[in-house]
């Protein structure tokens, strides 16, 4: 918790719930009625409303990107290393716009919502929404704020995906399209992580098939082992080395320890926690199954393993993006073994068979693939200079 | 503006594709997209660099030279640049292939080796020479493969490529006479504007 805000932060700010009334039509084929998203700001809009930037967010993430909800909170927002007076996406220049996703459960309509067809929470009922669904309703959202173009769309990892899907779907909406830790589509080895992860969630007694809710439980032991698993793919094997390898005496150097730090000292020749690592682990998957909605979980995986633009253009990610009018900026770190560089380099030769004015960059980070959410400076330093250059844009249309 | 980029922006077509591969700060590119409203990309590896071209607003990948161009597909660009780099990189011949593959016309510029005083610093100091032009030592110097402008001419003959210009330059790229007249002796920079001969177009 801060007792003074730092002064590059967004300060503390309050989240805004925009509901929509006219049906939303989904890919597949069902439809939301009616909806509610819950949206952060930061900045101001400008007169000519050229400014804004959305942020689209990742698998656990929310609508609050940066800044604080009170005085009170432990952290602030998932992006506020980007998000701030004077930082890469600098809201002295940027109004900048976060929701949290259909089907999340920070306060836009999800599975943990009322379903007013049946009076009860929506739970397994809530339909299976993709990224295109989630662009469609951003683009409501951005009508709503009377945004007709951004000036950038930004995301990481499933948020890249959204870009992606933006700069093909609503190609005179995007100015720049910059998408960190991403891939065209899926692997089999991404898909088979995150059945572990389902199955997890599934498996667990406390599921009640999506209806744990009408039980007054919740499956918390199934989440956190969703969470631990998808938790070791967003690590590299250097970062565990260099988290848990800090204690060993004998062996000083994280190179040689590997990580294998013990929790109290010595090994317990029983089935508990020995390693440094397995307590993390456990910790991370606890904290995220006290507020993560399972059935939210389940959507965000299938979400992520439906993405492929390429489907209606047989199979050429390059004909996708024909029509794309923005440029583009692409990033991926080199630890990231989820998506790794040449995952995102497939997107950028796509773009370059397509013909369109993109850059990429390579990062050597030690953080895997959760690298695109830390200040890695070279990282932060292309971003700032990205869209110092944005900026310019802005005020010479202004001009 | 450096002299040379001024030599090479004349062969430029306004509006067209332009791969600059070894791009450095983006300045050409630059250039040309203000003066001749060019759709350019640069390569580039080093990090410093790359940030100036993002600072000009220049598209710019962050890729290896030396490890391929296969993600760029043929006949894709007007006109692929490599300035100052031939004599850096580790196949010199595969990447003069592979940018004749990619542009339907190539410019390269690199450092005339064969010029009077590289032969007079080896012929009377009996060491590899260093200039202010080009300051490294043997041991140190990224230029692993220097060529000469009768290098370069055989090895165009030898390939099938078609010359369209060369020019030579000295080190200030002053043109002159003189310089035209001794080429390999007295030019610094050569600079080559060339092509793949349209027969071999046909065959592939």
């Amino acid at each position: 918790m801060p007792d003074v805000l730092p002064e590059n932060s967004v300060g503390l700010v309050t989240p805004q719930l925009y509901h929509f009334d006219e049906p939303l039509p989904l890919r597949s084929g069902k439809e939301l009625k009616a909806y509610d998203l819950m949206v952060e700001t930061y900045g101001e809009l400008n007169a000519e409303r050229s400014n804004a930037i959305l942020i689209c967010h990742a698998l656990s993430g929310d609508h609050h990107a940066a800044g604080y909800h009170s005085m009170d909170d432990r952290k602030p927002g998932w992006w506020d290393v980007a998000i701030g007076p004077g930082k890469p996406i600098d809201t002295n220049h940027f109004f900048v716009v976060c929701l949290n996703n259909l089907g999340g459960c920070a306060g836009s309509t999800g599975p943990a919502s009322m379903n007013p067809d049946t009076g009860t929470w929506y739970g397994p009922d809530f339909p299976v929404v993709t990224v295109r669904d989630w662009v469609n309703s951003q683009a409501r959202l951005a009508d709503r704020l009377g945004i007709d173009k951004w000036a950038a769309v930004i995301g990481g990892s499933l948020g890249g995906m959204q870009v992606m899907r933006w700069s093909i779907s609503y190609p005179e909406r995007v100015r720049h399209a910059i998408m960190m830790a991403v891939a065209p589509k899926l692997s089999a080895q991404n898909i088979a992580f995150n059945e572990v992860a389902r199955q997890s969630i599934t498996a667990d007694p406390d599921f009640h098939a999506g209806r744990y809710r009408e039980h007054n439980t919740l499956p918390k032991r199934g989440v956190m082992l969703a969470r631990m698993v998808g938790h070791i793919t967003y690590l590299s094997d250097s970062a565990m080395r260099e988290k848990f390898g800090k204690a060993s005496e004998q062996l000083k150097q994280a190179s040689l320890n590997l990580g294998r730090d013990l929790r109290a000292g010595k090994l317990s020749f029983g089935f508990d926690v020995d390693f440094q690592v397995e307590s993390y682990l456990h910790y991370q998957g606890e904290r995220f199954s006290e507020t993560f909605d399972a059935n939210t979980y389940l959507l965000m995986t299938k979400a992520l393993d439906y993405f492929d633009p390429s489907v209606d253009y047989d199979g050429d990610l390059s004909k996708a993006f024909a029509n794309s009018d923005c440029r583009f900026m692409l990033v991926s770190f080199s630890t990231d073994w989820r998506f790794p560089p040449e995952r995102t380099r497939e997107i950028v030769t796509a773009l370059l068979k397509a013909g369109k004015q993109v850059s990429y960059l390579d990062i050597e980070a030690d953080q895997g693939h959760d690298a695109f959410l830390l200040p890695v400076p070279r990282y932060m330093q292309a971003l700032t200079t990205y869209l110092d250059r944005v900026k310019l844009e802005i005020s010479s249309h202004a001009a | 503006m450096r002299p040379d980029l001024d030599i090479i922006q004349k062969w430029i077509e306004p509006g067209s594709r332009v791969l600059d591969l070894g791009c450095g700060d983006g300045a050409l590119l630059a250039y040309l997209r203000d003066k001749k409203q060019i759709h350019g990309i640069g390569l580039e590896i080093d990090n410093h660099k790359i940030n100036g071209c993002l600072d000009k607003g220049i598209s710019v990948i962050q890729q290896d030279l030396n490890k391929g161009l296969q993600n760029f597909e043929s006949q894709s660009f007007d006109t692929v640049l490599l300035t100052q780099t031939l004599q850096a990189v580790h196949f010199p011949d595969k990447l003069v292939d592979e940018m004749l593959r990619i542009g339907k016309n190539c410019i390269v510029t690199f450092p005339n080796f064969g010029n009077w005083k590289s032969r007079a610093y080896l012929a009377f100091k009996g060491r590899m020479p260093v200039s202010d032009f080009m300051p490294y030592e043997w041991f140190d110097t990224p230029n692993i493969h220097f060529c000469t402008v009768k290098d370069f001419d055989e090895f165009c003959r030898s390939r099938d490529i078609d010359v369209i210009t060369r020019t030579v330059v000295d080190i200030k790229h002053r043109d002159s006479w003189i310089i035209r007249a001794f080429p390999n002796l007295l030019s610094e920079i050569a600079i080559y504007h060339f092509s793949r001969k349209p027969a071999r177009t046909e065959a592939a």
